[in-house]
């Protein structure tokens, strides 16, 4: 039989390697049904015999998840909840059904949501539904999972997960799921690698026995042939040791095995990634991706809204500098109501600072919000996609005309400096033309524009490859500039968290390179490995 | 359970009106729902929430209601509250919205 290989989305990092346990949702019919007043006495009965069984798991689980089953004792106790289900049974429908077609219509109410947190919420719709049900069934709630397995499935409940003991090297591979869910949000907090999204599991009756999950790249093998096992169990053994090696160091500075500084600062995509970080992990904020913002269907955000959480972030920071990227939509980020829909080319579109120039209205709130947001730390502002200086000379024009309208207005606001993106190749060959306050180089766009291959065309993807002489020729003529005009450079791009470039990405000069917070250890262990 | 009270409350009140936007980062989600409907079931009086200062409005103690309003960071939430202690639960409300339900 054929090793499969299934792409998803990572939901939780690192590598595991496990039996597969697959998740069934089993249905136990009851067998003896009572008159309505039974029914409603049944019902009753397991919704509080429901609400007691997860008062004794927060008893035992810690802060993050004790919140999250906190949320479904809420729920539980709400009679709200339970109130289409009474009805139901009034009329003669029996409890379990009547429960689950009510629970039924509540997780489609979640599902149905514009946003991806409240779609998430289902799953623990579900969790609650499937509790209630195992108690009118008299069957027990959960299967025993061995915490070594790779639990695979369509989904899994936060009271699932919660009941595995995963320090025992356990992963997850969902068909479907969500790196939003709080399972992932579990499972990233208990370090137990997750992929979600893999679509259709591919067995008919005979699961396979034995899954690969790779959980930074997404990708999930099951029955592997022994020589792709024997590959990947030399990949896990390395990320081990390197990790263990890596955690010790992750609150030092930054040092190369010469001593000299680096500085490395985080890549943000949300606010929430910040939750439970220590700032004194990073050197700053090296990139906050603004995205975030405009996701969701209810409209553009407002300048408040924007400002709060400019200003949340600049809060954590704590003095440390922060680097926020106004909106860079189009390409693969489409946006409704701002982007252009049937681009031929998206990529070669009207994507990031283009797209901004030609919605100044949109532009201009967010460079209000940033103004504001400066006096509340150290801010820089960096726009993405920039080609020719004129573009960077607009936007400042722009930003300038917006500080001098707040200061105008008596409205407490200060100019954050404004640098670029250099990710497009025509600004890294004349990164000096630019008056740029500093220069970040955007190493997945600059990679792909240079080898003309997207990293997503399975074809074409070996060419996409950011260690080529040719990327790395551009970097260095970006910091030579940079250098040249006494301005930073900083790569925030996902090469500063590949450690296989580190060695390289420092010897083109780069001093300051920018990374999601999981990378941070690792980085700083391959960072103390290089003489620089 | 409170309804009774509530109701009568809701009659001899004048209902008192406030809105906030919800800053926190993905709106009104499990954790601020269950504060928010604690929060509320603290006080005697009958307090609703709205995404429109016309409503429809949602009874504010309850979990499955108020999560079925999914509203998102940004959205300006609307209180409407009537009852004896209806100025205070109006300004316990309102902190908590300001405050990002006290998340980071």
């Amino acid at each position: 039989m054929g090793e499969i290989h299934l792409t998803g989305h990572p939901a939780s990092p690192g590598l595991a390697i496990g039996p597969v346990a697959v998740l069934t949702s089993a249905v136990v019919s009851r067998v003896t049904k009572g008159d309505p007043v039974q029914e409603a006495a049944a019902l009753k009965a397991a919704i509080e015999g429901a609400a007691v069984e997860l008062a004794d798991l927060i008893a035992r689980v810690h802060d993050e998840a004790a919140e999250i089953l906190e949320f479904q004792v809420a729920m539980l106790g709400d009679d709200a909840l339970a109130e289409g289900a009474y009805e139901a049974i009034a009329a003669g429908v029996a409890a379990d059904d009547a429960w689950r077609a009510a629970l039924d219509a509540e997780i489609s109410g979640y599902r149905a949501a514009d946003e991806e947190y409240f779609r998430a919420r289902a799953a623990d719709l579900v969790d609650i539904r499937d509790r209630v049900l195992a108690g009118l069934n008299g069957a027990n709630t959960i299967a025993k999972i061995s915490g070594d397995s790779v639990v695979a499935g369509d989904d899994i409940s936060p009271s699932t997960f919660l009941a595995v003991d995963w320090t025992r090297g356990g992963a997850i591979a969902l068909a479907g799921g969500s790196p939003s869910s709080h399972v992932a949000m579990l499972a990233r907090s208990r370090g137990a690698p997750m992929v979600v999204g893999l679509g259709p599991l591919p067995w008919n009756g005979q699961p396979p026995s034995l899954a690969l999950v790779d959980g930074d790249a997404g990708t999930v093998i099951f029955d592997p042939h022994p020589e792709t096992r024997r590959l990947f169990e030399h990949r896990m053994a390395a990320a081990n040791a390197a990790q263990i090696a890596a955690d010790a160091g992750r609150l030092k500075p930054a040092l190369t095995a010469d001593g000299k500084r680096i500085a490395v600062l985080l890549n943000v995509a949300a606010p929430e990634e910040l939750g439970g970080l220590d700032p004194a992990i990073c050197d700053g904020i090296g990139l906050v991706r603004t995205e975030f913002l405009f996701e969701g269907s209810r409209g553009l955000p407002g300048e408040d809204t924007q400002y709060a959480v400019y200003r949340r972030i600049l809060d954590w920071a704590a003095g440390r500098p922060v680097t926020i990227r106004t909106l860079d939509a189009g390409g693969d980020k489409p946006i409704p109501g701002v982007t252009v829909d049937g681009e031929r080319n998206p990529f070669l579109g009207l994507r990031g600072i283009r797209l901004s120039l030609a919605r100044p209205q949109v532009f201009r709130v967010q460079l209000r919000a940033l103004c504001r947001a400066a006096v509340h730390g150290t801010l820089k502002v960096m726009l993405p996609m920039v080609a020719v200086p004129s573009e960077l000379d607009r936007a400042k024009a722009m930003l300038d005309a917006e500080f001098s309208a707040l200061t105008a207005q008596g409205i407490a606001c200060a100019r954050p400096p404004l640098g670029i993106m250099v990710e497009v190749p025509s600004a890294a060959l004349c990164a000096e033309d630019f008056d740029a306050a500093f220069y970040s180089i955007g190493s997945n766009d600059l990679t792909q524009y240079t080898m003309a291959a997207a990293r997503d065309i399975g074809a074409v993807a070996d060419l996409n490859d950011a260690g080529h002489p040719a990327v790395l020729a551009l970097i260095a003529r970006t910091v030579e500039a940079g250098r040249r005009r006494g301005v930073e450079v900083s790569l925030c791009g996902d090469a500063a968290a590949d450690t296989r470039l580190t060695n390289a990405l420092l010897a083109t000069g780069l001093t300051t390179l920018s990374v999601s917070p999981i990378a941070v250890a690792r980085l700083k262990a391959a960072i103390a490995g290089v003489i620089a | 359970m409170h309804d009774a009270n509530a109701n009568r409350s809701a009659q001899m009140f004048a209902p008192l009106t406030a809105s906030a936007v919800l800053v926190n980062p993905v709106g009104l989600h499990a954790r601020p729902s269950v504060k928010l409907t604690q929060c509320a079931k603290g006080f005697i009086a009958k307090i609703e929430i709205a995404l429109a200062a016309e409503g429809p409005w949602t009874d504010a103690k309850s979990p499955v209601k108020v999560m079925r309003v999914k509203a998102p960071q940004g959205a300006t939430l609307h209180f409407r509250v009537a009852g004896p202690d209806g100025e205070a639960a109006l300004a316990a409300m309102l902190a908590l919205v300001h405050d990002g339900f006290g998340e980071a």
